[in-house]
């Protein structure tokens, strides 16, 4: 795990040392182990090292043996030991035992089609000198992060933005089309970044700079047109086999690591799984990390505290107050690059500077699972909408959407009226392509109305979706209403979002590198052929995840209801019972002078929000997402555009408490 | 009446309207311009009984009631007059 920069000099110009140098400082974190570059006439690559696999021997950028291959690899390829055995067959030789060294000889065997061979996390850039070509690739499911940019005569690429906006040709400006995109679906939709004219390289894309020329190509699709049927009991004990040995497997090599690896808990099925298998493979002490919250209807870790006694983990834990959320925000949005809509990285953030207090650098963590295996409540959401808008005027077929969030206050005394009208249940409505997701954007979209007249202006007349729709298969519209549904978490959110903002991003702040059993490629495309009634039958989620792992977990938590993880927004940075924001920089950045002189919101709505806010008066999912997508917007333009030279640091004074024993 | 509206709006805009609210037209749809969630509806029940001393039933919290200015205060209306001929017939039969 680490970080890596570089750019190419399109006009052939020698690279600039000092500006390598200068990229690569700004990612220290992600690689605090080790630095290295290297020079070749117009290019330069560098890399910041955490050391993980062959600690003495996997220096980087690393070259093969003639010098005429160089890599700056970030993350990990998890088959490389069973990649090198067979590269050694046809005859490639290695000088060390470490992963990237496998890339370098599978790009020498395969080209730029060695990516299909790697099952792993990754963002690599390979510079090819006698093909005067630069490879960059990034892993399917979108594990690790890389940008890339042209500013002038230049094409730079890095880990994350803040390497790019070191070189001296870059600016930054804000992208209101990224903007409006947070504000409708929680996240920019790559290639658009926040910052204008810089690009994300999109999940399984490799991207090829040569002679001048920039070409970008999709090596892998998530494709849900060949979803089994069927789910006979033959058929259902065939997948249970295949699917109890992949996740075995699939844990098993994301063991593989010179250093411990430790596990996330979040008091899940998910989690608690993975946290199991891990046990069962490494046969010794397994240390496991969790979050607890202060306010009872956000906390887990009594299901926490379950698992840890099942399987004998040696556990800390990391107490979240809404103070230290607000005191650590600002330098969460310098990690995640992007406004957020929800304060859900801040713990997470918390969370992994415990676990580098703590000596770790590895641990493994449960995403992916609920997107693959079945497990949101949007898809259960999509399935009682669709059958309601089958019978609209059933009494009874709305009772069970009020089920379905109990622990949300609003929706249990809605009127059936009120519900349909929330939910966008009508005859013709299952026809849209996006169904599943409309109650979701729809709500989110409501908090553009903070935009300034100068941003409505600039985006009106674009189509708010034409970043999603480019992104969408060409026979998405053909798939089934599930299907869809899962492709929009597992393409859209899960990338863009759990595992940036909540994910490698929060993570590599602390230098702490996430690996996710349940994104192994082939758990991923196995999950694409599995019978949908497999995974929720009717209305029972994860059914076949639970049916081969449930009794590794305790009965409490494979019987407790599923509770999304969230953390308190609006209250994180207001103080009810005095009317205060917890800390300055909240108001300075909400002031009206400041909205103002910032351009990018109405200074007057916000101030209103501000007020009630205040008062303790914020209940509502928009209000609460509008707060916490402005304050983050603010902090990016105060950290990045108007302080672009010397970026600032607020040092927060953030004191989490101490970490909990048992 | 009018009286019954004024203050309605009042409420809209000092708890759901946080831009412009000149626009607002009494009889412009809550829903359809995205002013009202589920929490907001329930607080604008809440204002409404305790302002106007009314019990409102689940079976009225309809968007025919509530989806607009014009609506609450006719819906007010309603409930205010059916509660003075409740009061009326009560009072006539202590009589």
């Amino acid at each position: 795990m680490c970080g890596i920069a570089g750019f190419v000099n399109l006009d052939g110009l020698p690279a600039d040392p000092a500006v390598l140098e200068k990229m690569i400082r700004t990612l220290h974190y992600r690689g605090p182990d080790g630095t290295g570059a290297h020079l070749d006439g117009p290019l330069g690559l560098a890399h910041n090292r955490l050391s993980i696999i062959d600690i003495g021997g996997g220096h980087q950028p690393m070259e093969c043996d003639d010098g005429s291959l160089w890599i700056s690899f970030n993350g990990e390829i998890f088959n490389f030991v069973e990649l090198r055995a067979d590269l050694e067959k046809k005859g490639h030789r290695f000088r060390t035992h470490s992963d990237t060294e496998v890339i370098l000889k599978a790009y020498q065997q395969y080209g730029v089609e060695c990516v299909h061979y790697l099952n792993g996390q990754w963002a690599f850039a390979i510079w090819d000198a006698s093909n005067h070509r630069l490879f960059l690739s990034r892993d399917r499911l979108g594990v690790r992060p890389l940008f890339h940019a042209v500013f002038g005569n230049t094409f730079l690429f890095g880990s994350e933005v803040k390497a790019l906006l070191a070189h001296p040709e870059a600016d930054a400006k804000l992208n209101l089309e990224a903007l409006r995109q947070v504000f409708t679906f929680w996240f920019p939709i790559p290639p658009e970044t926040i910052f204008k004219n810089v690009h994300e390289l999109p999940p399984a894309h490799s991207l090829i700079v040569e002679n001048g020329k920039i070409h970008l190509q999709r090596y892998w699709q998530l494709d849900y047109s060949r979803v089994g049927t069927d789910a006979s009991p033959a058929a259902e004990k065939r997948y249970l086999e295949e699917f109890n040995e992949l996740l075995l497997d699939a844990t098993r090599i994301r063991l593989r690591a010179d250093v411990p690896v430790g596990a996330y808990l979040s008091g899940g099925l998910d989690s608690s799984i993975i946290a199991a298998l891990a046990k069962q493979c490494v046969q010794s002490s397994l240390c496991t990390f969790s979050i607890a919250f202060d306010d009872p209807a956000l906390d887990e870790s009594v299901y926490q505290r379950e698992v840890v006694n099942a399987l004998g983990t040696q556990h800390q834990m990391i107490r979240c107050s809404s103070s230290d959320i607000s005191a650590v925000f600002p330098d969460v949005i310098m990690h995640t690059e992007r406004p957020v809509i929800r304060t859900a990285p801040a713990p997470m953030y918390l969370l992994s500077k415990l676990v580098r207090d703590r000596g770790f650098k590895v641990v493994l963590t449960g995403e992916g699972s609920d997107e693959f295996l079945g497990g949101y409540d949007i898809y259960k959401e999509a399935k009682i909408r669709a059958f309601w808008a089958a019978q609209i005027g059933s009494e009874w077929r709305p009772n069970l959407l009020r089920r379905l969030y109990p622990y949300l206050a609003g929706m249990q005394k809605q009127s059936p009226a009120y519900l349909r009208a929330f939910f966008h249940v009508e005859h013709d409505s299952v026809a849209n392509p996006y169904f599943s997701h409309l109650p979701r954007w729809d709500v989110t979209s409501k908090t553009q109305a903070f935009f300034s007249q100068d941003v409505r202006s600039e985006l009106n007349g674009r189509d708010a979706y034409a970043g999603l729709k480019a992104n969408i298969p060409d026979d998405f519209a053909g798939w089934g209403t599930f299907a869809r549904a899962q492709y929009l978490e597992a393409a859209f959110l899960l990338p863009n979002y759990l595992l940036s903002s909540q994910g490698d991003r929060v993570a590599m702040a602390h230098s702490v590198e996430g690996r996710y059993p349940f994104l192994d490629y082939r758990i991923v495309e196995f999950s694409t052929r599995l019978p949908i009634c497999l995974k929720m039958k009717v209305l029972r989620e994860k059914y076949l995840l639970k049916k081969a792992f449930g009794d590794l977990v305790p009965a409490a938590v494979l019987q407790r209801p599923k509770q999304p993880y969230r953390a308190p927004d609006v209250a994180s940075f207001f103080d009810r019972s005095t009317g205060r924001a917890r800390h300055d920089y909240v108001d300075e950045l909400l002031s009206p002078d400041r909205v103002r002189a910032d351009g990018v919101f109405d200074a007057n709505a916000v101030q209103r929000l501000v007020n009630k806010a205040r008062a303790g008066n914020v209940t509502s999912f928009a209000e609460n997402a509008a707060l916490v997508g402005i304050l983050s917007t603010q902090i990016l333009i105060e950290k990045f555009i108007s302080h672009q030279q010397e970026p600032i640091s607020y040092g927060a004074n953030w004191a989490a408490s101490s970490p909990v024993h048992y | 009446m009018e009286q019954i509206g004024q203050r309605v709006r009042q409420f809209i805009i000092d708890n759901f309207v946080f831009g412009d609210a000149s626009h607002l037209a009494d009889e412009d749809s809550f829903l359809d311009n995205g002013l009202i969630d589920s929490m907001g509806i329930l607080t604008l029940v809440v204002f409404v009984e305790k302002t106007y001393d009314i019990a409102v039933q689940d079976e009225e919290i309809v968007p025919s009631n509530w989806d607009s200015v014009n609506r609450i205060a006719n819906f007010i209306g309603s409930k205010l007059a059916n509660k003075e001929t409740a009061v009326k017939v009560l009072a006539n039969k202590c009589l």
